[in-house]
């Protein structure tokens, strides 16, 4: 059971409360991108065993979309934070870096 | 004019809860920056009670229920929810804003008893104890299969708000969790 909590209302949601929103902080390229770049864009998704970090909407409660740093192998929840960022804040870096001293995640560590 | 009718017809049932769907209720949805002093307000002029802070309700009927943090819901008599529209938007000529009359949109049941507590909480994954859920809190959670706002009038008295489409759904959540003998008594003694 994964419970994330929500950084707009703050309560503490079961995740059938939540909608998965997929893979956090991606780019769009273009649109003079090359074809390479855009299919990249679309479909190549990070599948990691460890550090991930995620979009989740919370559906079934206020609404709002947020992201979620997690540890795919074990459910351990480093940190929510704003949609409204195109990169993981420092304090969830720090917080990851805590518990996974070393860790990287496409171009961030 | 055609009288409003609710989904079931006002249907009531006694089992170790009491359920009754409440008769035709105006609600006003109210979006706009709710930090922003006009929008707070002319929330709370129009309603008559204080902006709730996040997750609570403020007033029993008239009332403002916190739905997210750039919406709110006005509950009022049915035949008030068109004038509080029309003062909402008098109210908040300039700022940016949506007030909408979304009365007909809506199911609302009340459930009551010394377990009522319990009953909701067979239905939802929202932390419903006492400390999680006092007297005051507007919870929006899943019921089942759908999306619902329990509101919590005191510790045996509890409003369920859900879409109107689901009205028969939600009744038949809840006479099934309250039928008799399936009291749990983790709360109630
Ligand atoms: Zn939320």
């Amino acid at each position: 059971m994964l419970i994330l909590r929500c950084p707009n209302c703050g309560i503490d949601a079961d995740e059938t409360e939540l909608a998965p929103g997929g893979e956090a902080h991606l780019r769009r390229v273009g649109p003079e991108a090359s074809d390479d770049a855009f299919e990249g864009y679309l479909f190549h998704r990070e599948n990691p065993r460890g550090v991930h970090f995620e979009r989740w909407r919370h559906a079934a409660g206020c609404g709002k979309w947020f992201h979620a740093a997690r540890c795919t192998q074990t459910l351990e929840v480093f940190g929510t934070y704003s949609a409204q960022v195109t990169d993981p804040p420092q304090d969830i870096r720090d917080a990851i870096t805590a518990r996974r001293p070393g860790w990287r995640w496409r171009d961030i560590e | 004019m055609s009288d409003p009718v609710t989904a079931l017809g006002g249907m009531t049932a006694d089992s170790f809860a009491d359920i009754a769907e409440q008769p035709p209720r105006g609600m006003v949805l109210l979006r706009g920056d709710l930090s922003s002093a006009p929008v707070q307000r002319a929330a709370a002029e129009v309603a008559g009670v204080t902006v709730p802070a996040p997750n609570r309700f403020e007033g029993e009927m008239p009332a403002l229920c916190w739905m997210a943090p750039d919406e709110l819901l006005l509950l009022c008599d049915y035949d008030e929810a068109a004038a509080k529209v029309a003062a909402l938007a008098e109210a908040l000529q300039g700022v940016h804003h949506l007030a909408l009359d979304v009365s007909d949109a809506r199911a609302v049941f009340r459930v009551t008893g010394l377990d009522a507590r319990e009953a909701l909480a067979k239905l939802t994954p929202a932390d419903m104890s006492p400390a999680a859920v006092p007297p005051g809190t507007f919870r929006r959670t899943r019921m089942a299969q759908v999306p619902a706002a329990i509101r919590a009038l005191d510790d045996t008295a509890f409003e369920i708000l859900c879409f109107r489409s689901v009205a028969q759904y939600m009744a038949d959540l809840l006479i099934s969790a309250a039928i008799p003998g399936s009291e749990v008594g983790y709360w109630q003694t």
